[in-house]
Order: C-alpha cells, then structure tokens, then sequence
C-alpha cells in the first residue's frame, strides 16, 4: 500500500509563498519609532507631520506605479481633489468634521481617479504619460478659474476644522493633535494598502507589470484590473490630500502642481518603488535632506537632485531599498539547492 | 450536424499588401490531436493569434462550438476555454515557477479579484498548481525564480500555465522548440497525457513529434491550407514532401 | 473690414508662435518617434541653446544670423556627446527610468544655468532690421512676427525634402516605422540615433532663440513649456516632421485667439482639447497606429 501523499501546501515553495504576507519581526519598528518620535521630538511635530503625510502620498503613487506599473505624472490631481475637497466643505462652512471629511475626500478623489482611469488607461506608454500630465493640469486651470470657490491662486487659508472625535483640537502652533492623527490615518491606509499588495488581486498587478501580454493570455481582465488599482491609489492620495489641508488649515494650487508631483515620484524612486517600505525610505531620505539643504542652497540642491536622479536611472533604479537588498544577497551564503 | 469545438471560416488576415492568412477553413473537435506544419512564414503563428484573439481577422469568422467569437477580446476567450503557448516564452520571470502557474489558476478559479486574503492562503489554487507543476515534473523547482531555470524548463512552465487554464481547446506553438533533447521527453509524455477530452493543435517542424502525436495533420503555406488529412495521407502525399518535407530533408 | 484685419493679424501671431512651437519641438517627435524615448529634458536643450545664441550676441557681439548657427552648431555636439555617453545606455530602459533621467538632466541644466548665468530673464537683443512693423498691404504687422513665419516654411521644406529625398532621411523614416527591419536592412541604428538626436537638440537650441522674443528666456523655460512641447508632438504624431508642424500651428492659433477672445480658460481649453484628442487617437493626428 503506497504512503499517503503528503498534502502540496507542505512544499516548501507554497510554504513561502503562505507565509509571505505574515509579519516580519521588525515590521512594527517604523510605527514604534514613529510613536516614540512624538515624544522625543515635541518642537519638530509640525515636520513630522508633513512627513507623514508625504509617506502616505507617496504609498499612494506605490500602487498606481511600483505594483501596477502605470507611469504617471499627474498623482497631485488626486492629492489636490481631496485636499479641495476638505477645503470648500470647510470654508464654506459644509462640512468640517475630520474623519468624515477624509472619507468625503478620497470619495472625490476616487471619482477624479475612476473618471479619469477609464479613459486614460486606454492608452500606453508617452501618450499616458502626457495624459495624466494634461489631466493634472487641466484640474490646476479649472481650480485657478474656479476662483469663487477656491480661492484661485491664493487659495483658501484658515479652514476650520473640528477636533478630532470632538475632543482633540487641531491647532496651528502645538500640532500635536495633527501628528497622531496622521499617524493613526498613515497606519489604517498603510495596513490597506499591504494587504491588497499581498492579496491576489496584488499578484495580478505583479503579473501585469511583470509581462502584460501574458496576462491578456490567462484570461486577466487586465484593464479593469488597472483602472481598479488607479481608483484605489486616486482615493489614497485623495486622502493625502484632504489630512494635508486638515493638518495645515491651508489648501492652495500647489497642491496640484507639476512640482508636488514630480516630488512624489522623486521620493518614492529614490527610496524604492514596488517594495511597500520604499515610500518611508524615500520620504525620509528626501525631506530630510530638503530640509537641511533645500532653503540654504537652492540651486545647488536642485543640481545635486538632478544629479541623484540621473545616478539612480542610470545605475539604481530600484532606490535605496534596491541597494539595500543587492547588498544583503552578496552578505548571505548561498542557498544550498532545493 | 453537431458544431465543432473550433471552426475558423474563410478567416483572413492582411498586413498591408501582405496575405498572413488566405481564406483558412478549419475545424478541431473535441478530443483531437491536430497537428500545424508548414514552411517558415507560412502563416501558422499568425493563425494562432487570430484563434486567441491577439490580431482580429481581416474578414471571416471563428467559431466555438458554434458560436461566433470572432469579436469576442483575447482575455474572454480564455474564460470560454482557448489557451495557447507562446513560440518563445512569455513567462513571468522574476517570480517563481509556483506562482506563475498561481497566476493562472489563480484566474480560471475566480481567486484573482480577491483583495483581502493574502494569496499564499488560498489552498485550493496552490494545491492544484503544485499538483500541475508535479505532472511535469516540476515541483522540485517550484520555489525557484524563472530566471534561474533553464531555458528547457522554463518552456516546461510555459505548458504548465496553459495547463492550468484547463482549457477546452489547447494550442502548442513549437512546444519542444529550444528543450535539450535529454529533456524534451518530458514534454513529450505530458503532451501524451493531456485530458483526452481537449482539442490540441500543435505547431511544430520536428516530424517525429508530429508524426508520433498527430492524428490529423493540416499544412499550410503561403497563409492558405495547403493540405489536410491523416499522418499516412500527408506522409504519402508528394506535393507535400515537395513543398516541405523535401526542404526539410535536404536542409 | 475691421473684423477680418483682426482676425488676420491674430492668426498671424499665432501661426508666428506655432512655427517658433514646431522649431523645438520637431527635434523632439523625431527622437521620440525613432528611438520611442521619453526625453524631457528637450526643453533644456532650447533653453541652453538660447542662452547661448543670446550670450554669443551679448559678450562677443555677434550678429544674430551668425550666432544662431553658433547655438545650433554648440548644441549640437554637446547633445551629440550626452547621447553617446548616458543616453543610449537607457534605450532598453523601462520608461520610468527614461523620465526620471531626463527629468534628473533638466534639474541639472536649469541649476548650471541659474548658478553661471543667474535666475531672471535673459534679454535677447533683435537686429534693428528685424525690429518694428513691416507693412503687409491690408495692415501693419510685427516684423519679427513675419520673419519667424518665413524662415519656419523655409525650415519645414527643408526637412521636408531631407526627409523625402535623401538617403538619411528614408533611413530615418524606415527606422521610425519599424526599427527591427531597419536595422536588418542594414542601417546603422546608433549612428542614425546620434545624428538625429543632435540634429532635433540644434533644432531645439534655434527654437529657443528664435522664440526668445515671444517666450522669453529664463533657466525656468526649460520646464515652462515643456507641456506644451509634449502635447504639440504627441497631437502631431512622433516622428512625423508635417504632424508636428500642423500641430504647432494649430496650438499656436489656439493659444493666441483663446488668450484673445477668452482670456481666462485658454489654456484649460488647450488641455482637455489634447485630452479628447488623444483619446479619439492616442496616435496622434497624422501618426500612425502602433500594432
């Protein structure tokens, strides 16, 4: 009598492969630092927040560009979708509870993001890049003539918004409120994001940007996948957008400019695109060194991020994290054959 | 009269000035082993892709178990049971053997669109992969990336994927094409093994495959349907051997 | 009667804007449409080429024909250079990587020039020949404006016969048709890249300094119109030299007679009419269809 045949989920490649979403043992240290950082760092809080919601925009664009491939210049349309949003329901004295405001935020976004996917996401390739370049654009020109409701060039300052729960104030000067609310927003989206990423739906967007054809060729409805992935990334930049102008009582028409874009992108290659982590790495790299460096000397740090980005096209495309994983391949002893 | 399981109708295809494919009526049904053979730019590639909805035809009509799919997309096609390989690979590299194969099953099961159970934890598309890969041999290497196998394997993988489509109609372009011959049998026994109840066409210019697998055999030239008919008839047939068997013989 | 002298001198203007448009942006399509790379740093190349045709004029006092070749011939080579050495390392590339270097390669133009040159606007002194109003028979026109329009046909028959007639240019239109059968015809691939890479920057250089009277010249310019540039060769169709000029005329007009009639929309009307249009035909108005 032949043995049982031992059940294939115990191979030790659909054991990886089970096992691949599970927790990695330092994976609680960014929030814990980030937690401690609270603490630590009192006087910094108002650029700790920024940076937080530059990690939560650039996870955003790791959707849209590291997992599913889509080139894009134009994620600032759906930071600016939200962050108008919050701003006109705030100023015009709608709408100004946070939470639902966020909610109502990448609501606006996703709609910007699923309008906009539909019809763009047919093309490929330069065409798509200019077209969510026109898009983007083309949202900054009606927000500059729409100027009754926002403000115009100007924009619109001092938005009021509730206290979070009704109890924990925002305010300008001490914004402590701010940061842990960020925080807590970060990590919901963040735990969203890494679990789609693991999902099977994120295996497909691996496998589209892997070899698209071969997608087409197992029955993958690959452009509803996409337009899907766009939507999803359009409401969490929306997000982004809308908890900026909460933190900074502010929404103007940068926040759909070709420059916050073209920053994002920058940060989120710079700290390694398609690896979830990348845009907390980039995010941290890149304010850190703007911040020091960017007011003192502008020209110079302008020449020193071209310079950056030309290294990294030419030698690092896969950002610090891409460097940082070269390196632990070379350190480990090699694995004896399975 | 019951419908076949494949029916092209004076399909046609023109690049420019460029016949590709000349008025080809064909049928596979159910159960067959069709064999495609023909000079090089005869056509058989570009059959295929009108088959799997890659290019649509110029004019003409495809047909499956009598209904018309000849404006049906690549991806629905599909769903309704065609599969193919590709001449030269078309995998995904940097991931592994297993989760290539996951990719596949992962669709025809439905699994695909899932977004919150981590892909790792659906046992029943990992169980029928690993079995998949285990047909042909491949379980050993299941946790390796595409990249490190060799060129042999990784055309093994190319089958599994189309495997895991569990398709009604399974079309092989060159199957064994680029395989060491030390490895090719591999190949062989699985093409032998396939559910008697699939249609295949195979594409190929090893005869002895050819002749060892094909109960019928068209060949093509030229984009038109050159001759149809069983192994012996082809075999027997000297405008055949003229066209092709000849050149493969002096060549 | 007034009506139509004013339309006319309206379109003229911008017809004189759309040949100043297709100058750089020629340069552009042809390297898109021929190697399909992603090059934003283009609007660098006008920008440095203007800066250069506008500091010849300023510190050596050259005349304005003579340093116009002197920024096309400058531009050339040092594209020319660039190419050779990074540029072609990144033809395989993903695209992402093409954008982030290009956009890398502008960051660093746009900084060098603000450090040697400084961040305003760089005058660019025209000949007194080509200054004033000239007069057309029905009205008065800009001189500048009629000279522009001039030596665009001129620049746009040229290519036209360079592209029709010569050997280089069937070579190149092969190429963008279809690379791999280019090059199993035999042609050399790199050279032709080079040469039409440093080709469209010198062309890009001229644009620059040709336009500096409508567009100005500053180290910003690189950036400022670079949307502009993409949406005239992407409506155009990449690699095709009639596309392009057809596109830029018709951004020009539009761009003069919406800044006329509607002042405050225009330049979204631009937009959301290249969005609609390259939805209708991602190719482009006169390209042809990818398969």
């Amino acid at each position: 009598m032949t043995p049982p045949v031992v059940g294939w989920t115990d191979h030790p490649a659909a054991v990886a492969l089970a096992a691949r979403h599970r927790l990695r043992a330092w994976e609680p240290i960014p929030w814990v630092l980030a937690l401690a950082f609270y603490f630590a760092f009192p006087k910094y809080l108002g650029f700790g927040t920024e940076l937080l919601i530059t990690i939560l925009f650039a996870l955003s664009l790791d959707l849209v560009l590291g997992y599913a491939g889509i080139v894009t210049l134009g994620q600032a349309a759906f930071f600016g979708a939200g962050a108008y949003t919050v701003g006109i329901l705030a100023k015009r004295g709608i709408w100004n509870e946070p939470i639902t405001g966020l909610i109502l935020a990448a609501a606006v976004a996703a709609a910007v993001g699923l309008g906009s996917g539909l019809v763009l996401l047919r093309t490929g390739g330069l065409t798509l890049l200019m077209l969510t370049l026109c898009t983007m654009a083309l949202l900054e020109e009606a927000a500059n003539l729409a100027h009754d409701y926002t403000g115009g060039f100007d924009g619109l300052d001092s938005l009021a918004i509730a206290p979070v729960f009704g109890v924990f104030e925002f305010n300008p000067l001490y914004p402590k409120t701010q940061y842990l609310y960020v925080l807590a927003v970060l990590l919901v989206c963040f735990a969203f994001v890494r679990t789609l990423v693991y999902s099977p739906f994120g295996q497909s967007l691996r496998g589209i940007r892997e070899n698209t054809l071969r997608m087409h060729a197992v029955g993958a409805p690959v452009r509803r996948r996409l337009v899907l992935s766009y939507t999803l990334s359009a409401a969490i930049a929306g997000v982004a957008g809308g908890i900026w102008a909460q933190a900074n009582a502010y929404v103007n028409l940068g926040t759909l400019g070709l420059d916050r874009a073209a920053t994002v992108l920058i940060i989120l290659v710079l700290g390694g695109h398609g690896r979830l982590y990348g845009a907390f790495v980039g995010a941290i790299a890149y304010m850190v060194l703007s911040h020091f460096l960017s007011k003192i000397y502008p020209t110079a740090w302008q020449l020193g991020l071209g310079l950056l980005l030309v290294v990294i096209a030419l030698f690092a495309s896969n950002g610090i994290l891409g460097i940082a994983e070269a390196a632990a391949r070379r350190l480990r002893p090699p694995r004896a054959a399975s | 009269m019951t419908a076949s399981l494949l029916e092209t109708r004076g399909l046609c295809r023109n690049f420019g000035a460029l016949a590709a494919a000349r008025g080809i009526d064909f049928r596979l049904e159910a159960g067959a082993r069709h064999a495609l053979i023909g000079p090089n730019g005869a056509g058989k590639t570009t059959f295929v892709n009108l088959i799997t909805g890659v290019i649509p035809p110029t004019s003409g009509a495809i047909l499956m178990k009598g209904h018309d799919i000849t404006r049906v997309d690549q991806a629905q096609r599909v769903k309704l049971g065609i599969a193919r390989t590709f001449q030269i690979n078309r995998l995904f590299r940097r991931l592994s053997v297993l989760e290539n194969v996951y990719m596949a099953v992962a669709e025809r099961v439905g699994a695909a669109p899932s977004m919150v159970r981590p892909a790792g934890l659906r046992r029943d598309v990992v169980e029928e992969a690993m079995q998949l890969l285990a047909t042909l041999k491949l379980a050993a290497d299941a946790g390796r990336p595409i990249s490190e196998l060799p060129y042999g394997r990784q055309r093994l993988v190319e089958l599994a994927i189309a495997l895991g489509l569990k398709p009604a109609v399974l079309l092989l372009d060159e199957p064994a094409a680029g395989v060491p011959s030390a490895e090719s049998h591999i190949i062989l026994d699985a093409i032998d093994g396939l559910p008697r109840d699939i249609g295949v066409l195979i594409i190929d210019h090893d005869m002895d495959l050819v002749f060892r697998f094909a109960e019928r055999i068209t060949v093509m030239v030229s984009g038109a349907v050159f001759a149809t008919g069983t192994p012996r008839e082809i075999g027997a047939d000297a405008s055949v051997r003229a066209v092709y068997l000849g050149q493969a013989a002096r060549g | 009667m007034i009506f139509g002298v004013d339309v006319a001198s309206m379109v003229l203007g911008g017809v004189a804007a759309g040949m100043v448009l297709f100058i750089v942006s020629v340069g552009l399509s042809v390297t898109m449409g021929l190697m399909g790379f992603v090059n934003l740093a283009h609007g660098g190349f006008a920008m440095l080429g203007g800066y250069a045709i506008a500091l010849a004029m300023k510190q050596w006092g050259l005349g304005f024909g003579p340093a116009l070749l002197f920024g096309f011939v400058v531009t050339a080579a040092g594209s020319a250079v660039l190419e050779r050495l990074l540029y072609s390392r990144l033809y395989r590339a993903p695209e992402l990587d093409q954008v982030l270097f290009t956009i890398g390669l502008v960051f660093m133009m746009i900084a060098s020039v603000t450090v040697l040159v400084g961040p305003e606007n760089q005058p660019l002194m025209l000949p007194p020949f080509l200054r004033g109003q000239i007069n057309l028979g029905i009205t008065q026109y800009r001189t500048y404006s009629v000279a522009l329009i001039a030596v665009g046909i001129l620049i746009v028959s040229g290519l036209w016969l360079v592209f029709e007639r010569t050997r280089t240019g069937a070579q190149i239109r092969a190429a963008v048709d279809n690379r791999r059968m280019a090059e199993s015809l035999g042609i050399n691939i790199g050279r032709l890249f080079t040469l039409t890479f440093a080709f469209g920057s010198g062309m890009a250089a001229l644009g620059g300094g040709l336009g500096a009277e409508f567009l100005g010249l500053d180290p910003q310019y690189a950036l400022k119109y670079l949307v502009y540039f993409l949406i005239v060769v992407a409506v155009g169709g990449l690699g095709r030299v009639t596309g392009v000029f057809y596109a830029a005329l018709l951004i020009g007009v539009l761009d003069f007679a919406l800044k006329k009639y509607v002042p405050q929309g225009g330049t979204a009307f631009i937009y959301a009419l290249t969005i609609l249009l390259l939805l209708w035909r991602p190719q482009g108005l006169f390209g042809t269809k990818t398969t």
